[in-house]
């Protein structure tokens, strides 16, 4: 692996981390649910991606795996989130 | 680190596409800082989130396509899935965010006409 590649995956692993910035700020000071949830969304969506450059910096399969088992957990529990929102109001 | 030399092609496509997704997936994000209300931050996390992760996926993809060890194919499931369930969740979490709202607005409105009807019996105002 030449020094192209690696700088340009620390450059991605850094912009990635930047993204989760704001998904972290709505998740902590958003108006509303809807808002936390939306944050959530992004920040896992995120974390997949940086998981999948530390596969290319590593070159293994392990972290395909777990990238591709936090997508599949996160959109069950953000479809679960949503749900309750959609459903825990009409009971209130 | 890797064992594996790739070609040069291979890892100039690579290291644009990682950095190009990763700029695009922070653009997609700070969508939700600058945006106003929510129905406006619902989209820019979902699209750029979408295209960055296909960029990155696919720069994944090349990678190990040009070192060979692996089967490639297992990638294009993450692409498939976030493309399939980004829309569902924008439509559910939507869906429920218009609910909230409707079910809000009219429980303030009747408080509010409440409201309005009591003290327009103290001060003895009819319409």
């Amino acid at each position: 692996m030449s020094a192209v590649l690696i700088l340009s995956i620390t450059a991605a692993q850094i912009l990635l981390g930047f993204a989760m910035v704001p998904a972290a700020y709505r998740i902590l000071w958003g108006p509303r649910a809807q808002d936390r949830i939306i944050g959530f969304d992004s920040l896992y969506v995120s974390a997949m991606l940086l998981l999948v450059t530390f596969g290319i910096r590593s070159g293994s399969t392990l972290y395909f795996e777990a990238a591709l088992i936090i997508a599949l957990i996160g959109f069950v529990g953000t479809m679960a989130l949503a749900k309750f929102l959609l459903r825990g109001e009409v009971i209130e | 680190m890797s064992s594996g030399e790739i070609p040069f092609w291979a890892e100039i496509l690579a290291s644009v596409l990682l950095v190009s997704g990763a700029a695009i997936t922070l653009i997609g994000t700070c969508g939700l800082l600058r945006l106003k209300t929510f129905y406006d931050r619902v989209h820019a996390p979902t699209l750029g989130t979408t295209l960055g992760t296909v960029f990155v996926v696919a720069a994944s993809m090349i990678y190990f396509l040009a070192l060979g060890n692996r089967f490639v194919l297992h990638e294009l499931l993450i692409v498939i899935f976030v493309t399939v369930t980004t829309p569902i969740t924008l439509l559910v979490l939507v869906r429920a965010a218009q609910f909230r709202d409707e079910f809000e607005g009219e429980r303030a409105l009747k408080e509010a006409a409440k409201n309005n009807h009591s003290g327009r019996e103290e001060s003895h105002e009819r319409p």
